[in-house]
């Protein structure tokens, strides 16, 4: 076992499978030591990131078209507020191209972008914005909460034939280091995982949720017993295991930094109660950013999203 | 019919003016086996459209008064369901440009696709049957007019969203590149998408990576309805070129052999690893934009202009002075046409519609989730 950082273990893992198959290559803005003009191609072939110019929509458009043609681009979108200017190579291209060829022509990249409110960056660094692509038919939605599975995830991610949004949260970046194995791992697509075992409430975290949740978790230990179940992935989602784990406790809280309003919290509230509505001894609830854009003044931003002290209310008004 | 109009004059109107830019390709004419096989596929392309018309039935809901309302209002009581958006007139650019491809080279495509992918080898039968949404066609109907795919002959499909495509295949040629391949890649696009912003970031980073691809752009004069002059702020699109220090080139687009020179010329370049071009056809759409008169340029005198350009008719007339075609193989080869793409429409209309559970859709997809 050793320690590693979020960012750590995502490097790992491209560079793992860059190392594998060399098909893979990474493409966005600042990513490559590449300074000079002077023989760009051989720099990139050298070091296979590809640092490009300020053009969203063209170098997202760009990595669709080398992933019709045999390519696995890792597509960093540096901000995911950025996502703004390039939507239609991702939901349009990307997205469709696998139905609309007939699935004759498969796109497999991933769009890995860093994003989630609480950095101080103001309202276009901000955004948590998973469910856009959720909502886009054609997308692998991932959003992976500690580095152990943010590994894991973007190696399963690189090597799937589809597009991959791979969501990575920057309060993740600068969170405490984790014990890992030596060596790869791979955690598959859709495959949820309790990151917390209870007995009296599920708590669904997404993302910073599983964070914030696990620390509510703690405080309440001893008075209430608190499930903390992560998805990992939002598209496929694994409704079995948060199904079960609402048999077990009866209540369902979902933590999202999104906004409540049209957000991924509601997307799973739906899922359950169409499948196991007679669990639930009361209703269900989400608790999420607030529905504005982030404000920049810490107290302000703060006040905009939950934490562990709003999650242990909520839970104690849930079950008194 | 003769080529009343000079090519320096057909310049001045398609767009103000040579550009500055231009360059004359001078490369050897094609041999005849080839200049037949050039016409034989313009006149697939002509003759497939032109069938089309008796296959939709459109139907507008707008008022004379509708403010709220836009052309695209309208749907289709035939056997093709969607709208289509027809080539006809522009048949000598898909073609020249075309010819000066090998079958494994990558071609992306506009809303007005027909051509390329018929230029670039596509059969009837899937085509049609495309059309009409049957498991048969080339995206087992679930693309459309819009979307013909072949991964066979490098068709990486038309596009839905003006100017998406140029991105793609810029895309495609850095996939050739980073893989070492001989391929070329060539997007096609109107000039309409050379006002969005992906033909620019993709003419930059081709440029910066000088990466094997060929910018086409057939400037028919208009983006849907929008008139040419009053969405460019330069006439020649070409003349952009100049910007991202790439060659760029206006062609007359009624002459098949000047685009097919001018395309060998640029493919040339991009092959032997000198980059990216920007070739502009100057071209006319004889119909409207998108069948049964949706989007109709209403000028009149200007149609009339460019019909006694008719790519289809120079061609034939310079092919029957230069000695190459007889009268009497002219009105064979149409009629050899006109028959095998009346066999495709019967081969669609009898193909079955894909089923639901047949959608090709990505592996994995819960559908119904």
């Amino acid at each position: 076992m050793r320690e590693l950082t979020y960012t750590q273990a995502i490097s790992e893992a491209i560079r793992e499978e860059m190392k594998r198959d060399e098909t893979v290559f990474q493409i966005g803005e600042d990513i490559g030591p590449v300074r000079t003009r002077s023989s760009l191609w051989k720099q990139f072939m050298k070091n296979r990131a590809w640092q490009t110019p300020i053009s969203e929509s063209g170098f997202v458009g760009l990595s669709v078209g080398a992933a019709m043609t045999g390519l696995r681009p890792i597509t960093v979108i540096m901000y995911c507020d950025f996502v703004g200017v390039c939507m239609d190579p991702i939901v349009n291209q990307a997205a469709k191209i696998h139905l609309m060829s007939g699935g004759q022509i498969k796109v497999p990249m991933v769009i890995r972008t860093p994003a989630g409110a609480g950095t101080r960056e103001g309202g276009h660094h901000s955004g948590s914005l998973e469910s856009w692509f959720v909502h886009s038919p054609g997308l692998k939605v991932v959003m992976p909460s500690d580095p152990y599975d943010a590994k894991g995830l973007m190696k399963s991610a690189i090597r799937d034939d589809g597009p991959v949004i791979y969501i990575q949260n920057r309060i993740l970046h600068r969170l405490g280091k984790q014990q890992c194995p030596e060596g790869e791992w791979l955690v598959p697509l859709g495959k949820a995982d309790v990151k917390r075992a209870g007995t009296d409430i599920t708590v669904v975290g997404i993302s910073t949720g599983v964070m914030k949740a696990l620390e509510a978790a703690e405080k309440l230990a001893g008075k209430i017993s608190v499930e903390v179940v992560d998805p990992r992935t939002l598209v496929p989602l694994d409704v079995d295991t948060i199904l079960a784990s609402v048999k077990k406790t009866g209540h369902l809280l979902v933590v999202h930094d999104a906004p409540r309003r049209g957000g991924v919290g509601a997307e799973i509230i739906r899922r359950v109660v169409e499948r196991g509505f007679g669990s639930l001894k009361k209703a269900p609830r989400v608790l999420g950013g607030v529905n504005t854009a982030m404000p920049y003044s810490p107290p302000l931003e703060d006040a905009c999203l939950p934490d562990a002290n709003v999650i242990v209310k909520a839970i104690r008004d849930m079950l008194s | 019919m003769s080529d009343q109009l000079g090519r320096r004059d057909f310049l001045r109107i398609a767009g103000g003016g040579v550009a500055a830019s231009m360059i004359i390709a001078a490369a050897p004419p094609p041999p005849s086996k080839k200049l037949l096989e050039m016409l034989r596929l313009m006149r697939r392309i002509r003759h497939f459209e032109e069938r089309l018309t008796g296959l939709y039935q459109y139907e507008s809901y707008l008022e004379k008064s509708d403010l709220a309302g836009d052309m695209y209002d309208f749907a289709s009581k035939g056997v093709i369901a969607g709208a289509v958006h027809l080539y006809i007139g522009q048949e000598a650019v898909a073609v020249g440009i075309c010819a000066a491809l090998e079958r494994e080279d990558y071609v992306t495509s506009s809303h007005r696709g027909h051509g390329h992918a018929i230029a670039k080898g596509a059969a009837f039968g899937p085509m049609m049957a495309e059309l009409m949404g049957r498991k048969t066609g080339y995206s087992k109907g679930c693309g459309g007019s819009m979307h013909i795919f072949s991964k066979e002959l490098g068709l990486l499909g038309g596009n839905g969203i003006v100017g998406a495509e140029i991105p793609l295949a810029t895309g495609a040629a850095f996939s050739a590149k980073y893989q070492g391949s001989r391929q070329v890649a060539v997007a096609f696009l109107g000039e309409g998408a050379s006002n969005q912003g992906t033909f620019h970031e993709a003419l930059n980073m081709a440029a910066l990576w000088e990466l094997p691809v060929i910018f086409v752009c057939e400037n028919n004069l208009y983006a849907a309805s929008t008139p040419a002059a009053i969405a460019l702020a330069l006439p020649n699109v070409a003349d952009r070129a100049a910007a991202y220090g790439i060659p760029g080139q206006v062609v007359d687009g009624q002459d098949v052999l000047a685009v097919h020179a001018a395309a060998s010329a640029a493919v040339e370049r991009a092959r032997s690893g000198g980059g990216p071009t920007l070739l502009e056809c100057k071209t006319y759409r004889f119909t409207s934009h998108a069948g049964a008169g949706k989007g109709r340029h209403d000028n009149p005198e200007e149609l009339k202009k460019w019909l006694k350009r008719d790519p289809i008719e120079l061609f034939e007339k310079k092919l029957r002075d230069d000695g190459v075609l007889t009268a009497a193989d002219q009105e064979a080869l149409k009629q050899q046409v006109v028959a095998e793409v009346e066999e495709a429409v019967a081969f669609a209309k009898k193909s079955a519609f894909p089923a639901f559970n047949e959608m090709p859709v990505t592996p994995g997809t819960d559908l119904l989730a």
